[in-house]
């Protein structure tokens, strides 16, 4: 086993985890509330592989992940307000509340998302990569994904062009043992997936995700590898998800005993306890750690609250990034229908605003009748599962 | 017949046309043991199997692929891809492949599968699980595009579907999965592709609407008879290739007016292929240009106020009604 860094190291690492773990808590629970919407994959389990990772990573180095990412980005140093604010749809949110759970991102600490599309993000990753050797700059890209993105086509075929091109670059699956339902035995025929790129010439290693300091050193050799010796490398995060695989999931592919005993290996517990054992932190320490996290979550969904829903006219924003010679129709809004070049909306037309309006305001109305929770089976897909506010899950996905 | 909801209609017609014909089979992401994602395919593995209801891998253009295959190779494969959003994952397979196939090898091959795919907004599911792609599958030749409002009309065109031998593109709508209606369960009430319904009759303004939006339409209609004193004549196409033009036409002849209703993105959208498709045929029957009802022309936003701004509602297709009826333009 490792030895464990300096009792600062320690503590940090054990505060990060201690945090990401009750933010995730209490998403799940605002979510409930139905203060947020959508889809909440949450990390519960797999607090290890996202501290371990970025506990190693320079400012410079790049980020990117999956739908599963409030606390990778967390990890990185995003403000949980903002990241609870994205859930909640509102302005101060990562994404200005356009992207939601699944759709994280922070710029400025090169957490580069955030994405919904199982595998798409690997591709990514490499581009990211190559424009680092392109510049001549010392950044390492990050590139976390799950067990079940492993057989995406995006897979092997970024796989051979890191390997190709000796993309600086760092694979990590969290293999939590599942693709939403479906086992890996189901799903992948090689079930050891540090061995699944070997062949595209990304050599693998395995390692147990519940353990940061494991994670720590993996991924330490790993960067190096990229950094020093552009040399793309695999590591396998052997892991787990205590919840569902998002919250309307009523697990009917696992057995209870199997999260039992993975809740037995908690990455938080187990580091506390060997801290304290060690003598590197105290009791008082812990559960400092423990109350620190508490607070700032409590805060951030105040602060996610207290913050305004973002005004309708924003709509077309962003949407392309505009020149001095727009000709031409961008885009059309449907409402007026005008030519939209995507400016801001201050001179919406009345006609236009009271539409939007008008839209905008079913988000307030309960739906109306049964709004099963497929979820749920048999009879009690006659109720709309626990949840208490208006927009219960419809799948999941 | 008995009530069922729209999830139940499409098990049944999978059920039943795989009881009628062992070729036909199911795979798809977490269409067995985890029931589907919506839990359309509840059941299935436990009647027919894992040889017939297969879970794969999360490889949508494998997936799809496989399915082109085995129907070149005389099964009917039921593809379930989890939502449209993922459906371009598979976008080579669908129109590179499946469709071109029959036409590219002159009539050698014969790809009979069904391409099953969910979609549509309004649960918050933001800019990547939000799509409405009923245009991009309405453009490619080679492929038939189904797109039921009702549990009825699912069950009997996905029974249509499985028996055709050309590969179909099946796209459901994800808000209408828990509707109920009444479907027949006798099970040889298919509904022929290429045949509009007409939902309600009128005669002041035809108001054509797919999937949730025909919906929509019904409620607009009401409003509109209720509050503005207009006859809307509300048309479900049901299946947008082939287009069942004549009843749409013959209804535009009677009311001189047309809107069009789609959740999808405006551009090159279903309105503007219809609204195209009337003018050209039927211009000396219009009192006005034909009116289009869209979602807004950007990526869904998750915030729920700003996601409703985004989806169409029948407040837009009253207005647009009473704009065609007044002759001008919005
Ligand atoms: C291309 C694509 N196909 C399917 C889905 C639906 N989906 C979302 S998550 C998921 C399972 C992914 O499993 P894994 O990669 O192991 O990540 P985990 O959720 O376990 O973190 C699936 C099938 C998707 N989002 N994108
Ligand atoms: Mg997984």
């Amino acid at each position: 086993m490792p030895d464990l860094p300096d009792a600062a190291t320690c503590y940090e690492l054990l505060a990060r985890m201690a945090l990401i773990r009750r933010f995730e808590e209490e998403a799940g629970r605002q979510y409930q509330r139905a203060k947020a919407g959508g889809f909440l994959h949450l990390a519960i389990g797999e607090e290890a592989t996202i501290v371990g990772t970025t506990s190693v990573m320079r400012d410079e180095d790049f980020l990117i992940g999956t739908y599963r990412t409030h606390g990778h980005a967390i990890a990185r140093g995003t403000e949980p307000n903002a990241v609870m604010a994205e859930l909640f749809g509102r302005v101060d949110g990562t994404s200005g509340g356009r992207g939601g759970s699944m759709h994280i991102f922070d710029a400025a600490r090169r957490f580069m998302g955030g994405y919904g599309i199982v595998g798409g993000n690997l591709p990514i990753a490499a581009g990211l990569a190559l424009a680092s050797q392109y510049k001549g700059e010392d950044a390492v890209t990050v590139c976390m994904f799950g067990d079940g993105a492993s057989n995406a086509g995006n897979f092997g075929e970024t796989m051979n062009l890191a390997a190709l091109w000796t993309l600086p670059i760092l694979f990590l699956v969290e293999n939590n043992l599942y693709g939403m339902g479906t086992a890996i035995e189901r799903h992948s025929a090689q079930t050891d997936l540090s061995k699944k790129a070997e062949g595209y010439g990304v050599p693998g290693t395995r390692i147990d995700g519940m353990d940061v300091i494991a994670v720590r050193e993996a991924v330490s050799a790993g960067l190096r590898s990229a950094r020093e010796e552009e040399r793309p490398t695999l590591i396998e995060v052997v892991t787990y998800r205590y919840r569902g695989h998002s919250a309307a999931d009523p697990e009917v592919y696992r057995e209870r005993e199997e999260v039992e005993e993975w809740r037995r290996r908690d990455p938080i517990e187990s580091f506390a306890r060997r801290c304290v054992e060690a003598g590197v932190l105290g009791e008082r320490e812990v559960g400092q750690a423990r109350e620190a996290a508490e607070a700032t979550v409590l805060a951030a969904v105040e602060l996610a609250d207290a913050s305004p829903e973002p005004p309708l006219d924003t709509m077309y924003e962003s949407l392309y990034a505009l020149t001095d010679y727009p000709g031409g129709w961008y885009a059309v809004d449907e409402r007026s229908p005008e030519p939209h070049r995507g400016e801001h909306e201050a001179d919406m037309p009345e006609r236009a605003r009271e539409l939007a309006e008008a839209g905008a305001a079913y988000a307030e109305v309960e739906e109306e009748g049964e709004r099963p929770n497929p979820a749920l089976a048999g009879d009690a897909q006659d109720h709309t599962a626990s949840r208490t506010g208006p927009d219960p899950e419809e799948r999941e996905d | 017949m008995a009530e069922l909801r729209m999830r139940e209609a499409l098990r049944d017609a999978m059920a039943e046309e795989m009881r009628r014909d062992e070729s036909v089979f199911v795979m798809g992401e977490d269409v067995g043991v985890f029931r589907g994602a919506f839990k359309v395919t509840d059941g299935l593995l436990d009647e027919f199997g894992e040889r017939r209801v297969r879970d794969t891998p999360i490889s949508e253009n494998t997936i799809v692929g496989a399915g082109v295959g085995a129907a070149m190779n005389g099964l009917r494969p039921i593809v379930e891809l989890m939502t449209v959003n993922f459906s371009l994952l598979a976008l080579d397979q669908i129109v590179n492949h499946a469709a071109a196939i029959p036409y590219m090898f002159n009539g050698q091959a014969k790809v009979p599968m069904v391409i099953r795919m969910p979609g549509g907004g309004g649960h918050q599911l933001g800019p990547t699980h939000s799509h409405s792609f009923e245009a991009l599958y309405l453009q490619v030749p080679g492929l038939l595009v189904a797109c039921p409002s009702t549990p009825g009309d699912a069950k009997g065109l996905l029974k249509s579907a499985i028996r055709d031998d050309n590969p179909v593109v099946f796209i459901e709508h994800e808000s209408l999965y828990g509707v109920r209606g009444e479907v027949d369960d006798g099970g040889e009430e298919l509904v022929p592709f290429g045949e509009a319904r007409v939902r309600r009759e009128g005669s002041d303004v035809t108001i054509v609407g797919i999937l949730k939006m025909a919906n929509v339409a019904m409620e607009a209609a009401e409003t509109l008879a209720r509050e503005h004193g207009v006859e809307a004549e509300v048309i479900d196409p049901r299946t947008l290739r082939p287009l069942d033009l004549d009843t749409i036409l013959g209804s535009v002849a009677k009311t001189n007016h047309a809107v069009i209703v789609e959740e999808g993105w405006p551009h090159g959208g279903v309105g503007a292929n219809l609204s195209a498709l009337i003018t050209e045929q039927a211009f000396d029957d219009l009192d006005a240009p034909p009116q289009r009802v869209t979602g807004a022309d950007v990526h869904m936003p998750y915030s729920k106020r700003l996601e409703q701004a985004a989806i169409p509602h029948q407040e837009h297709i009253v207005s647009a009604a009473l704009a065609t009826l007044e002759g001008a333009r919005t």
